[in-house]
């Protein structure tokens, strides 16, 4: 059982839930996350950590309210406990010196790439971050982000805040007018495809951190396994970051896609019980 | 006694094939009080019995049936829990026609003994009558750290409790039980009386803590300054998969994630549980083990119409119990033999609609002595299926040898023990499928009854 001891809306379909569990905080590193089950008959799915306190023994998760579960997350408040949570799962983030790195974010993608862009800046590179969402209220941890990063450029899908379009508009003026060392792209499947399309075409190292769906977390059930240079890996124990030139983007779509019905079946059926 | 005993066990009743495909409730109903003690009188009382030395346990035999014989089920009971702690799993799942059962004398001649039914009577009589806690021994203050809380993890857990000594399970998933409860499906074993076997376990004292990786939230080296003594017990939990164009197209699961959704998850119960799970009206299993025989039974019970499994070899050389083979064919599963998928091929939305193969035939023994199945050249064809379940096998959990630095390692990437469970840093013991690979329930129990032995020995040095 773990105790919520602090929740924040950050929009209204954006939460961050601060959570006691002192020997995760003591372990996580960047890069890596948490599962979590609600209640009883709840599933088992993966969250990000967007940061951490040794001292007080807390991880924050910062999530966005798509379906069931994250709905319900999102409905619990400080005291309420959750079931069950493990961590921290998957490998760390490689932080080193790289030089000059871009850490693009989007949506609640953020969140983690706070964490890593934090570690990469400690680590002495020059931090440039692109942070984008639809719109500005789902724009998240910017003040976070401009603190640690040496260049920070804001894009919405509809204009309303900083560059009106995709974070990877910006992302081409940056890497056409200087050389970069690495990017790092965490966000909507769609988005880190589209990053590593074009870095690709400028030879630039790229990484990606994967969120396919998960049961267990721990390499047991294959559920996350993902095409990573023609090699099937599983996104919870190889990963959750890989190579983005090599990741099969396409694949990891379409099973993303696997239980769509199942979904709305089951947010209908929340949400007829709790409105 | 005395009279000639009958040739034949005393038949176990069971739902009927056409009722149980539409449900999840346990399909051996169990003996009734009268039917065990006719079974229990048949057993000879061998003066030199062979049936104990093919239990890996070690459980006095004839003492426990001939109480049963006698009708003394409570005495039956105490004699079988003074070797083994979870009889009523093993009741159910053990493969007791390679173990106890091979070795009765009357199976010379017709049937042996039902010893693994009879242990199911007495083991669920106690159960429905409040199970009782032994006597333990005076407390230790050793400590001992168990890794795992499958059959292995569990088993070492109760006897060193007994022993005196205090004993914390560490867990990484929501459920204790391993395998006992994300593996095998309720209708071979309910998860209450998982639940009931656990709860007596906790009862002698031992703690079990979920949500903890070892290797991950804590590490070895970490339980290592805190305990006197460390039991590894991760069994075999990752899947093979076949490494074949188009596996990772939607509707293709490994048989852990089928058996996890639904087992641990209870998909089946979907929407009322969370966790989802899809199955197709044509489902094909590849392999013929037992966990590829409870897919497909599963599979069935999910909605699926037609279930086949998809297998390289022959009838005769396929792993799975005869029991198990015989009711998956009662319930109407298909066996597609000397049949090998080379190709799965996808609809336009990326899920599977069918299984290239090849048929096969069997040339000389390998080395697990079973005929090597060889492609038939030209036989290419295709098999509709629009769920597929890959159960060929587990292989072991490498998060302990991965992070743990001095553990002796084999080729195979399980943990090296000795035949006590030591393995090769002091005060580290190691047992069940993760030092032998994938084997049954009752042989994790027994390396988990040797392993206990060793470490109160260290532990009382």
């Amino acid at each position: 059982m773990c105790r919520i001891v602090a929740k924040k809306e950050l929009a209204p379909t954006v939460k961050s839930l601060t959570i006691d569990a002192p020997l995760i905080a003591k372990k996580a590193r960047p890069g890596q996350f948490i599962i979590i089950r609600i209640d009883e008959k709840g599933e088992r799915i993966p969250l990000t950590i967007a940061d951490l306190d040794v001292l007080q023994g807390t991880i924050t998760t910062i999530f966005l309210e798509v379906g069931k579960t994250t709905k319900h997350l999102g409905s619990l408040n400080d005291g309420d406990v959750l079931a069950d949570l493990a961590g921290p799962l998957g490998k760390p983030t490689e932080i080193k010196k790289y030089g000059k790195v871009i850490c693009v974010g989007g949506g609640v993608g953020v969140a983690p790439l706070y964490l890593e862009a934090k570690a990469l800046k400690d680590a002495g590179n020059k931090v440039i971050s692109i942070i984008g969402a639809r719109t500005k209220e789902l724009l998240i941890l910017e003040k976070e982000m401009r603190r640690i990063s040496d260049e920070l450029y804001i894009t919405t899908d509809d204009g309303s805040r900083g560059h009106h379009g995709f974070v990877t508009d910006v992302l081409q003026g940056l890497i056409t007018k200087q050389k970069i060392d690495m990017v790092l792209a965490i966000g909507p499947t769609v988005m880190m495809k589209a990053v590593a399309k074009m870095t690709k075409n400028y030879n630039i190292k790229t990484i990606v951190s994967l969120n396919p769906i998960m049961v267990d977390g721990t390499g047991m059930c294959g559920t996350c396994r993902v095409t990573v240079g023609g090699e099937t890996k599983f996104t919870c124990v190889d990963g959750p970051e890989f190579d983005a030139h090599l990741v099969d983007f396409e694949e990891l779509m379409n099973r993303q896609r696997t239980y769509l019905e199942e979904e709305k079946v089951a947010l209908e059926r929340w949400e007829r019980c709790h409105h | 006694m005395g009279k000639v005993s009958s040739l034949k066990k005393q038949p176990m009743p069971e739902q009927e094939p056409e009722k149980r495909i539409r449900n999840f409730d346990e399909v051996a109903l169990g003996y009734g009080a009268g039917q065990v003690v006719s079974e229990a009188k048949r057993c000879l009382q061998c003066a030199k019995p062979g049936c104990v030395q093919g239990c890996p346990v070690g459980i006095d035999i004839p003492a426990f049936v001939k109480c049963i014989a006698e009708e003394n089920f409570d005495g039956a009971i105490e004699v079988i829990k003074k070797k083994n702690n979870l009889p009523a799993i093993c009741g159910r799942v053990c493969p007791y026609e390679d173990q106890c059962e091979k070795f009765c004398v009357l199976g010379k001649k017709g049937e042996p003994v039902g010893i693994g039914r009879l242990e199911r009577f007495v083991a669920d009589d106690e159960r429905k009558k409040g199970m009782r806690v032994p006597e333990k021994a005076n407390a230790s203050s050793k400590k001992v750290a168990i890794v795992g809380s499958g059959p292995a993890g569990l088993t070492v857990a109760a006897d060193l409790a007994k022993l005196g000594h205090d004993v914390i399970i560490y867990e990484a998933l929501h459920k204790p039980g391993g395998v006992l409860v994300y593996g095998i499906p309720e209708f071979r074993l309910p998860k209450e009386i998982v639940g009931a076997e656990i709860e007596y376990v906790k009862q002698l004292g031992v703690v079990i803590q979920t949500d903890v990786v070892i290797g991950k939230t804590i590490t070895i080296d970490e339980l290592r300054g805190e305990f006197d003594a460390i039991f590894i017990g991760t069994g075999a939990g990752l899947p093979h998969f076949m490494n074949i164009p188009g596996e990772n197209l939607c509707g293709i699961y490994s048989s852990n994630e089928f058996l996890i959704r639904t087992n641990l998850m209870r998909a089946y119960k979907f929407p009322e549980y969370d966790t989802p799970i899809k199955v197709g009206k044509k489902v094909a299993v590849v392999g013929a083990g037992n966990v590829a025989m409870d897919s497909a039974r599963v599979a069935l019970r999910l909605g699926a119409k037609d279930v086949f499994i998809v297998y390289r070899r022959s009838e005769k050389e396929m792993p799975a119990r005869a029991e198990e083979i015989a009711h998956a064919k009662e319930e109407g599963i298909m066996f597609k033999v000397l049949t090998n998928p080379i190709r799965m091929v996808g609809d336009e939305n990326g899920w599977v609609k069918k299984l290239e193969c090849v048929r096969m035939k069997l040339g000389e023994s390998d080395k697990t002595g079973r005929r090597r199945p060889i492609p038939i050249k030209g036989s290419k064809f295709a098999l509709d299926a629009d769920t597929v379940v890959v159960a060929i096998g587990q292989k072991p959990n490498p998060l302990i040898a991965k992070t743990t630095k001095g553990l002796r390692i084999t080729e195979q990437g399980t943990i090296w023990a000795d035949k006590n469970g030591k393995t090769s840093m002091e005060g580290i013991f190691a047992g069940g499928d993760i030092t032998t690979g994938t084997a049954t329930v009752i042989e994790a129990m027994g390396a988990g009854k040797r392993a206990a032995m060793a470490i109160h020995e260290y532990i009382s040095q």
